[in-house]
């Protein structure tokens, strides 16, 4: 199948993450490999301690690669500077706020941070974005409410709000379902597809939902001990990648509903 | 609710004005308003009186407005920097680093010989003081570079006081009870005896200071979102860091030097303006603290003058006195200290 390589967003070759202490260096995966095209919704699963986080932390330059490289629009990640990074790449992290008393339109505006000028005012195509990306999330009704007052799921729709003000064509979340119920767990991988669609922006998180990913996202990046796929999830089941996710005593992979199923 | 800060604004600035005004009048004599008014924008016949206003009064009102301010907005950018409510000039240890300066240029002539006698003039107080600040906190920045733990640092600014309290006293063994007199003076804080020419120079480093700390209203309210979120932002959290603690530095060091280590304004302003205005933009943060912190001290001053008596009390004790309970009353009375 023939690709047309402009519309990668982000590409890693031969990529090795992990950690470095003072003499030892602990691999947590290597041989990583993997495009991801502008618009899609991208899911990132595995199982615990399998080094989703630690993949995502190197992917937005948080912790140093070990080796191999990543490139942001065929610019190395390495040779970006940070303020030309927060133009092309924002992030919704698992850490909670540091301050909560900011109302949820300053805590979203923020994300004009890399464009306005010293002391930070908004310019009116700013307080447009803003407001766009207050809409867009749904959360308008409650843009003069303090963080504090909201719910788990509300906070993290202000988060995705912050990161879409950032206006940058990819947007990375770590865990965005995690603390949520059921029903907000899948309106927010939903809201995630929506944007794509909507924005054109490519979208990569990391989730324990395979189910919602399966059935949601264009591409999934699965972690396992050995060796990392990336594919359409259609793909990823008729090649048994799910299989073999977790151990096999207490949960199996259905292929034919897309659903892992508790032994009995 | 920008409205309302707007108002709150205007309201604060007029408080402002008629602390400025009153803490003028009140002291060991009683000037009227008619006489403040004319010897600042005239002549009166009371020459005592516009001595007293233009020499005296005057020059301590606008200290008392710098340190309140200056302190305020320092412990404002340290409690956003290290994300503790606790932290402050004085907790940080910035105030014992300039203490370990003056002390060394006060006690240590006593023992380092005649010679450095003639450098204890204002001046050499307030680069001391200013170099000792500025050494300390830059040692708990490499240590919190480090440790990453907030409490860690907080302990290591304890450390510090420690330090400075052991060197403090080995110096004192060896000094005079004269120099030991002055030492303790300066300890006091004071407000009083700084010449115009003073004045003009510690406005100079303060207004650098805030210049500083207005320019990183910006960054400290992405710092809000934590570290690696300010990063993503684009901010270079090193630039960053290094300009908030030079900013802290060059305020709260500038401060102690003229004024002395003076106690609380520093922790507890910053507090007190985010339970008033609700919020933690910086935006609206600075500009309010600075005005609260001013009042406060002004009012604090005027209490430490004795209205109609000879007495001046320590500012020291005044600060502390009104500080402590508010520190006390923040952390009893709110489940959640607001952020």
């Amino acid at each position: 199948m023939p690709l047309t390589k402009n519309n990668i967003v982000l590409k890693t070759q031969d990529l090795s993450i992990g950690y470095t202490a003072k003499k030892s260096i602990t691999t947590i995966a290597s041989n990583i490999n993997f495009e991801l095209e502008q618009g899609h919704l991208i899911g990132l699963v595995g199982a615990n301690g399998i080094g989703k986080s630690t993949l995502l932390r190197t992917l937005i330059g948080l912790q140093p690669a070990l080796s191999g490289t990543i490139q942001i629009h065929n610019n190395s990640l390495e040779t970006t500077s940070t303020l030309d990074l927060a133009k092309q790449l924002s992030i919704v992290l698992t850490e909670p706020l540091q301050s909560k008393n900011l109302t949820v339109f300053e805590l979203v505006s923020l994300g004009r941070h890399p464009y306005t000028n010293w002391i930070g005012n908004l310019t009116e195509n700013d307080l447009s974005i803003v407001n766009n990306a207050l809409q867009l999330v749904n959360i308008t009704e409650y843009k003069t409410k303090k963080c504090y007052e909201l719910s788990d799921g509300q906070l993290q729709k202000v988060m995705i709000a912050r990161a879409l003000a950032q206006d940058t064509s990819l947007i990375i979340l770590d865990e965005p379902t995690s603390h949520l119920d059921m029903y907000h767990k899948a309106y927010i991988i939903k809201l995630l597809q929506k944007l794509t669609k909507e924005t054109g922006k490519t979208i990569l998180f990391s989730s324990h939902e395979i189910d919602l990913a399966i059935q949601l996202c264009d591409t999934m990046i699965v972690m396992q001990q050995d060796n990392v796929v990336c594919d359409q999830p259609c793909q990823l089941i008729s090649n048994h990648i799910f299989e073999s996710l977790f151990p096999e005593d207490l949960i199996s992979f259905d292929a034919t509903s897309g659903r892992f199923i508790v032994s009995k | 609710m920008k409205i309302n800060h707007k108002y709150a604004f205007i309201v604060l600035t007029l408080i402002l004005l008629l602390c400025f005004v009153l803490n003028i009048c009140l002291g060991s004599v009683q000037v009227s308003f008619s006489d403040v008014f004319s010897s600042l924008f005239g002549t009166i016949e009371n020459e005592t009186h516009q001595l007293i206003v233009t020499k005296v009064r005057l020059p301590k009102a606008i200290t008392a407005i710098m340190v309140g301010s200056g302190l305020g907005i320092s412990g404002l950018l340290m409690q956003t920097l290290f994300r503790n409510p606790l932290a402050g000039p004085f907790v940080l240890g910035i105030s014992s680093g300039a203490s370990l300066g003056v002390a060394i240029v006060i006690l240590g002539a006593g023992i380092f010989g005649g010679f450095t006698t003639f450098l204890i003039s204002k001046w050499s107080i307030v680069v001391a003081a200013s170099l000792g600040s500025f050494l300390v906190l830059l040692a708990v920045m490499l240590v919190a570079s480090k440790v990453r733990d907030t409490m860690a640092i907080l302990i290591i600014g304890l450390m510090f006081g420690s330090i400075t309290a052991a060197v403090v006293s080995v110096l004192s063994y060896f000094s005079s009870a004269e120099q030991l007199q002055q030492y303790i003076f300066w300890g006091f804080g004071s407000l009083d005896n700084l010449s115009w020419e003073e004045l003009l120079i510690f406005f100079g480093i303060y207004a650098i200071g805030i210049t500083l700390s207005i320019a990183s209203a910006k960054s400290l309210n992405a710092l809000l979102l934590g570290d690696n979120y300010a990063k993503s932002l684009g901010l270079s959290l090193k630039s960053s860091r290094f300009i908030i603690i030079f900013a802290t530095s060059l305020i709260a060091g500038t401060v102690t030097a003229f004024a002395g280590p003076i106690a609380f304004i520093g922790l507890a302003i910053p507090h007190l303006t985010r339970q008033i205005f609700k919020t933690s933009n910086h935006k609206i943060l600075l500009p309010a603290v600075f005005l609260f912190g001013a009042i406060v001290m002004l009012i604090c001053d005027s209490i430490a003058q004795v209205p109609t008596s000879d007495y001046t009390l320590p500012i020291n004790a005044i600060t502390a006195l009104v500080g402590a309970p508010v520190v006390i009353w923040l952390l009893v009375k709110q489940r959640n200290i607001m952020f």
